[in-house]
Parts: structure tokens; C-alpha cells; sequence
């Protein structure tokens, strides 16, 4: 028949043992191979890969996580120094008006002191000059007198006299 | 047409040594890219790395897609080198075929019965290995009368009828593909119209052979992770 060789078995009237066996032992050799050679090594680059991948994911949301604290952190010390910034000025303007008060009024304590002190200075200067004239009036009347009368009189009496005259003069006044 | 095969007779063993020589060629391929593909490897990937590591998330998402990671991770490997090795070997047949004193040396291995049925087979006992590994001997032997017990014999038969259906797929489908491919060549050699006649059906037919060629190394990955979830997961 045209078609007998298509038949199963037509390649030969023997089972092909051989064959078998060389299919087999062919295919579990190339396949150790591979394992050894290709596959396996293949496999731990994968393998490798995926762990990579995992850490590289744990390490990004670690560090994303850990900048949202910092940022948190950031944002209420921000915060803070703000509140502190206002704390401050406003202290540094209460201290600010204290001490203003406190220059005015010692200005004006010391500015009464010192028209207080010329006061008593005019005083002090004016009585000064008063005695001065007074006994410049009395040295002045004593040589009058002396040159006036040419009389001798004793110096104690003198003195007392003149005393007197002065003494009146000051009431009349 | 009608090519024979260059048979070879070792110790009362017969070996097809056009299959060998196209598994041992599709293997070194497989190796070959995923080896320089995967030197110089990093973390940031480029080039090459990325379409293996692409291969590698596509079989993962299979495996996903039928059982928990941590049943499953175990088969990444094997899933990987299938998925190559299936899709390299379905594509080895599709450039052109050498035949040598009528005797086919280059074709695809998986369009050759005993190939695939051994890769198959291969899936099926792994996945009544793992069973009973992971399921213990009870849990194994409780699948069978699950969800009722009339169902143990059609059980049993679904078993073989895996095996065979898994091996077989591949094989009509690459083995076809082959065929036409073959019939087209012949064709286009035979005249000058002829050419004329077979170019446009021949690169159409080459383009879906790829395309077929890639769906059933997918497909078969797919049902080898099928399979496997039926013993090794808990529920299904």
C-alpha cells in the first residue's frame, strides 16, 4: 500500500530500544547540564533580583516613612520657634516700655536734683556775699569813724560799737 | 518518498542513528543558546537574558497555572528543558530534509513515534513517581477510586491513554507537517511549474509548522504540568 509507511512502527520491523534509551539518556543529560550551566545560575540572578526588588521596596517605605517623622518634626519646631519668636519680641517691648519709664523718671529725679542743688548753690552764694559786704560795710564805717573822730578808743569798744551801728542798720532795713 | 532509516544493530539493541544523531544535534543547540545566553549574567538584564528569563516566567506561569509554587517549583527545570528541546527539535525538520543512499538522516526527532513516546512515558512515570513521594503510597493509591469507586478501571486506562495521547500528539503533528513539507519538495523539483506552483504553499506551510511547532512544544509542556498536578496537587 502507498500509505503502509505512515503506519506506527513502518520506520523498522524491531522495536527501537536503542532509541529510547538514546532519548533518554540524552535528555536527562542535557537537562543536568542546563541545571547546572544555564538554569541554575539563571535562577539565583532571578532569585537575586527579586530580593533586591524586595529590600530596595522595604528600604523606600522605611525612608519614606522615615521623612514624613522628620518632616513632622520639622514642621512643629517650626512651629515652636515661631510661638518662641513672638514670646520674645513681645518681652523684648514690655521690656522695652519698663525701661523707658524707668529713664524718664530718673531723668526727671535727676534734673529736680540738680535745679535743687543750683538753688541752694544761688542761696549759698548770695549769703556768702551778703556777709562779705557786711564787713566790708563794717571795715569801711570802722575807718571812717577812726578817721572822722581821731579818737582813741579802745579796740573791744570799738568793735562793739560798730556791732551795734550794724545791728540797727540791719533792724531799719 | 519513501525513505528508510539507518539502522544500526549494538549488543541485540537497534538504534535509528538518524534519531540519535537529531537528538544529539537538537541537544547541543538547546545547550548552546542557553549556555551563551546565560553567561555573563546580571542584574540588570539585557540581550539574550532577558529572552531566557522570558522562557523561564512563561513555564513558571504554566506551572502556576496548575499547581501551587510550592509543589510545582520543582518542575521548572524540567519544564524549561522540554519546552526548549521540543520547540529546537520541532523546528530542526522544517529548513530542509537530507537523505543519504535513501536513507533520512536530517529530520525533526520528534517526528519519529519512539521519541516521543519515550518523552512521554518519561512525564507519566515521573508523575507517578512524585505521587507516591509526595502523596505516600496511600494518597497515591487513593487517586484511583476518586471521586467514586466504578471509576477505577476508566482510571487505569487513563493512565495509558495519557501516555499515548501525549506522545502522539506530537508525533502526528510534527510527523505530518514533515510529510507535507516532503510531498511540496518534491513537487517543486519536479519541473519548472512545478516550483511555480509548490513556492507559495510551501513557505505558507513552513510558516505554520513554526507556528505548530511552537503550540506543541507549548502544549506538550502544558499537559506534562497537567499530568504531574494530578498526582502531586492535593485537590483537583
Amino acid at each position: 500500500m502507498f500509505f503502509d509507511h505512515l503506519v506506527l512502527g513502518a520506520t523498522g520491523e524491531f522495536l527501537n530500544i536503542g532509541d529510547i534509551i538514546a532519548t533518554l539518556v540524552i535528555f536527562i543529560l542535557l537537562m543536568l547540564l542546563l541545571k547546572k550551566f544555564a538554569w541554575g545560575p539563571l535562577m539565583g540572578v532571578m532569585q537575586q533580583r527579586e530580593d533586591l526588588i524586595k529590600s530596595e521596596i522595604e528600604t523606600a517605605e522605611n525612608s519614606r516613612l522615615e521623612s514624613q517623622k522628620l518632616l513632622d518634626e520639622q514642621r512643629s519646631l517650626l512651629k515652636d520657634a515661631r510661638t518662641q519668636a513672638q514670646e520674645i519680641v513681645e518681652n523684648a517691648k514690655k521690656q522695652g516700655e519698663v525701661s523707658r519709664e524707668e529713664i524718664i523718671t530718673t531723668a526727671r529725679a535727676e534734673s529736680g536734683r540738680m535745679k535743687e542743688a543750683a538753688v541752694q548753690e544761688i542761696a549759698n552764694e548770695r549769703d556768702k556775699a551778703i556777709s562779705a559786704v557786711r564787713e566790708e560795710v563794717v571795715a569801711l564805717s570802722l575807718l571812717a569813724a577812726t578817721k572822722v573822730l581821731e579818737k582813741e578808743i579802745s579796740e573791744e569798744d570799738n568793735r562793739q560799737l560798730i556791732n551795734e551801728t550794724i545791728a540797727k542798720a540791719g533792724e531799719v532795713q | 518518498m519513501e525513505h528508510g532509516a539507518p539502522m544500526l544493530e549494538v549488543f541485540g539493541i537497534w538504534f535509528n542513528l538518524s534519531n540519535v544523531m537529531m537528538l544529539l544535534v537538537a541537544a547541543l543547540i538547546v545547550f548552546l543558546i542557553a549556555f551563551f545566553a546565560t553567561r555573563n549574567l546580571q542584574l540588570k538584564p539585557t540581550g539574550m537574558q532577558n529572552f531566557m528569563e522570558w522562557i523561564m516566567d512563561f513555564v513558571k506561569g504554566i506551572i502556576n497555572s496548575n499547581m501551587d509554587w510550592r509543589d510545582g517549583g520543582r518542575f521548572h527545570v524540567l519544564g524549561i528543558t522540554l519546552i526548549m528541546f521540543i520547540f529546537v527539535s520541532n523546528m530542526l525538520g522544517l529548513p530542509f530534509a537530507i537523505v543519504v543512499n535513501d536513507n533520512l538522516w536530517w529530520k525533526s526527532p520528534t517526528a519519529d513515534p519512539t521519541v516521543t513516546m519515550t518523552l512521554a512515558a518519561m512525564v507519566l512515570i515521573l508523575s507517578h513517581y512524585y505521587g507516591i513521594k509526595l502523596k505516600g503510597l496511600k494518597g497515591y493509591s487513593a487517586g484511583y477510586i476518586k471521586p467514586m469507586k466504578f471509576l477505577f478501571p476508566l482510571k487505569v486506562i487513563e493512565e495509558f491513554a495519557n501516555t499515548l495521547t501525549l506522545g502522539l500528539r506530537l508525533y502526528g503533528n510534527i510527523y505530518a507537517g514533515e510529510i507535507l513539507l516532503t510531498l511540496l519538495a518534491g513537487l517543486a523539483s519536479a519541473s519548472i511549474f512545478g516550483f511555480a506552483a509548490a513556492i507559495l504553499p510551501m513557505m505558507l506551510w513552513q510558516g505554520f509548522s513554526i507556528f505548530i511547532g511552537a503550540i506543541q512544544a507549548f502544549i506538550f509542556v502544558m499537559l506534562t504540568m497537567v499530568y504531574l498536578s494530578h498526582k502531586v496537587a492535593d485537590d483537583h
